[in-house]
């Protein structure tokens, strides 16, 4: 009997938008998106399981084999460097790594930068190219803040729309990198089932490809 | 007469490896618990993790616990025409988990084999690693590579430093986006782009990647590389173990610690490698040695997620008896259960998180049954 691919979504819009796409490739399971707190759902005759998980999980998840593969954003993977296989940009959930600070803020090198952030070592990577010194001010939400208390100078945090900066009176002053939702794969997993993972892998490939060139 | 019942399963594996190490001539390398810091900090780029403990000996010197088994061996490697050293060893290694990000102790086994290696020495090392995932397991798989293939393509184009490392990391990752985003940021050769683009794809049975390999590459000295690893295949092939094998052209070295030949060794329910090795001559050319260099190391700490047979009772009997018991009765009810094969636990009140087949008491000298699970 073949076994099930184990597969974790980011609980969310994002998981709930990549769902979609695994269900165009032909591995539906329509329970999934009805209202329910049920976080793990089979279709047995396509041998795959589903499940959410809170978004900054799903390396974890992936990484240590409870999931054959996942979605996780490029910041998740870049803050925690999980040791998997990046098989897929899904091109979907795209925002950007950013670097914000007060409007008309002025840097001054002669002092310690003092950065607020969830992603403490995607911001201490990013310093050390430049060669700046910085002092890390680790917060779990609601970033934005720290720099109009003066809390710290700056914030390096993800940007969408840039609505909640703009509402702050914050702008972004250097982008890092960006930032979108990627395909995941457990490296033994994928050696074991690497007939449907590559078949995942095709058909969403196709769909992105024919996404783009509209 | 060791009772295999009795071991964990590292241990169970730990003596099946030994067994087969021995018999193809290995000799056990037994070293100390600690080693001269100075060592890691001159082979830092070889070493897995970057956090090493260090302490400070009573003569005021700086040892560490060693992150490593096979700087240790090779240190003092020395060359002869024709001498080929072949050791194992089963040792606890400390290193910084990347799950934890806290210090770890963990129990490997591997083989090393340095001196004057040829090309049989080498093959038997792969053979061994296959061999060595058989005993662990029926359902394991095995990926191989040449690292110098891809070496070469990045030294002809002068790729050094950074880009070389992120190009690496794209291949560890099986990344080709990434891959795709570093190769255009630079004016490259197309048919530098085409090469690495396809040999990042090359994950799959052995001899059909064999082939891609020759389409890909024609020059002389890439032809030598491939027709090693088809050398290597062909040999597997005889012994049966062809579908144990995968040529997988994203198995690289990132520190660049292996220089040619590599393997990485997978087993089904493992979420990780469980064995990693290859060629690593430089390592040998780093200590101002001659030689060349071979072995592979087993992580004894994932067995245990398949080898465990869950028992249904932590011990066969139980005893109770009271404080005023006579203390050569208990003792010799305590033997009696013994000998007749059951392990026996005696005590004044039976503890809720021991499960037991049989519970026994004690009183004024006489045992008796009191219950008996199923």
């Amino acid at each position: 009997m073949k076994e099930m691919l184990n597969i974790a979504l980011p609980k969310g819009r994002l998981g709930e938008r990549v769902y979609r796409m695994f269900e165009k490739a032909g591995f539906e399971c329509p329970l999934l998106m009805e209202d329910t707190r049920k976080l793990i759902f089979e279709n047995e005759e396509k041998r795959v399981r589903y499940f959410w998980v809170k978004p900054s999980d799903v390396a974890i998840y992936v990484e240590r084999g409870a999931a054959d593969i996942g979605v996780a954003g490029k910041d998740i993977l870049l803050e925690y460097n999980p040791d998997i296989y990046e098989l897929l940009d899904l091109k979907t959930g795209k925002c950007k790594m950013s670097i914000s600070a007060p409007v008309g803020f002025r840097d001054d090198p002669r002092k310690t930068l003092r950065v607020a952030t969830k992603f403490s070592n995607i911001a201490k990577n990013h310093y050390m190219k430049c060669g700046r010194e910085i002092d890390v001010v680790h917060l779990n939400g609601s970033i934005e803040i720290a720099p109009i208390l003066n809390l710290t100078d700056v914030i390096v945090d993800i940007v969408e729309t840039g609505k909640t900066l703009k509402e702050n009176n914050l702008e972004v002053i250097e982008d890092i990198v960006p930032i979108s939702a990627r395909l995941i794969a457990n490296k033994s997993s994928y050696k074991f089932k690497n007939e449907i993972v590559n078949c995942i892998v095709r058909s969403l490939s196709e769909q992105i490809d024919s996404e783009e060139s509209r | 007469m060791l009772e295999y019942s009795v071991c964990n399963p590292e241990e169970l594996a730990i003596f099946k490896l030994r067994e087969l190490f021995l018999n193809y001539g290995f000799r056990q390398y037994r070293m100390n618990k600690f080693e001269e810091y100075d060592l890691y900090v001159r082979n830092k780029e070889f070493l897995i993790s970057d956090g090493v403990i260090t302490f400070t000996d009573t003569n005021g010197k700086l040892l560490a616990l060693k992150p490593d088994v096979t700087l240790s061996i090779v240190k003092n490697a020395t060359f002869e025409n024709g001498v080929v050293e072949k050791v194992f060893y089963d040792e606890n290694v400390y290193r910084v988990s990347s799950g934890t990000g806290s210090f770890k102790e963990i129990l490997q086994t591997g083989v090393e084999c340095f001196g004057d290696i040829d090309e049989y020495s080498l093959f038997e090392v792969i053979l061994l690693a296959f061999k060595s995932l058989s005993l662990l397991s029926n359902d394991y798989l095995i990926d191989l590579s040449h690292f110098g293939i891809l070496s070469d393509v990045l030294n002809e184009s002068q790729i050094y430093g950074e880009i070389r490392k992120r190009i690496l990391t794209a291949f560890k990752e099986k990344n080709p986006h990434e891959l795709n985003a570093i190769l255009s940021e630079f004016d490259w050769d197309p048919s530098l782009v085409e090469t690495l683009t396809s040999l990042m794809k090359i994950s799959e049975n052995a001899p059909y990647a064999i082939k891609e390999l020759k389409h890909i590459f024609v020059s002389e000295k890439a032809l030598l590389k491939i027709n090693l690893l088809e050398r290597i295949v062909n040999r597997l092939e005889k012994l049966g173990y062809l579908d144990r094998v995968r040529i997988d052209m994203s198995l690289v070295s990132e520190s660049e610690y292996y220089n040619g030949i590599m393997f990485r060794g997978f087993i089904k329910g493992i979420p990780m490698r469980i064995l990693s090795g290859g060629e690593y001559d430089s390592v040998i050319g780093n200590m101002n040695q001659f030689g060349k260099a071979v072995g592979f190391a087993i992580y004894l700490d994932l067995v245990e997620d398949i080898m465990d047979c869950p028992k249904n009772y932590d011990i066969d009997s139980v005893l109770l008896y009271n404080e005023d018991e006579s203390l050569n009765d208990l003792d010799q009810a305590v033997r009696e259960l013994i000998e007749k094969g059951f392990s026996v636990r005696a005590c004044r009140c039976i503890d809720p998180k021991i499960r037991f087949r049989e519970l026994y008491r004690l009183e004024k000298g006489k045992v008796e049954l009191l219950e008996r699970n199923a």
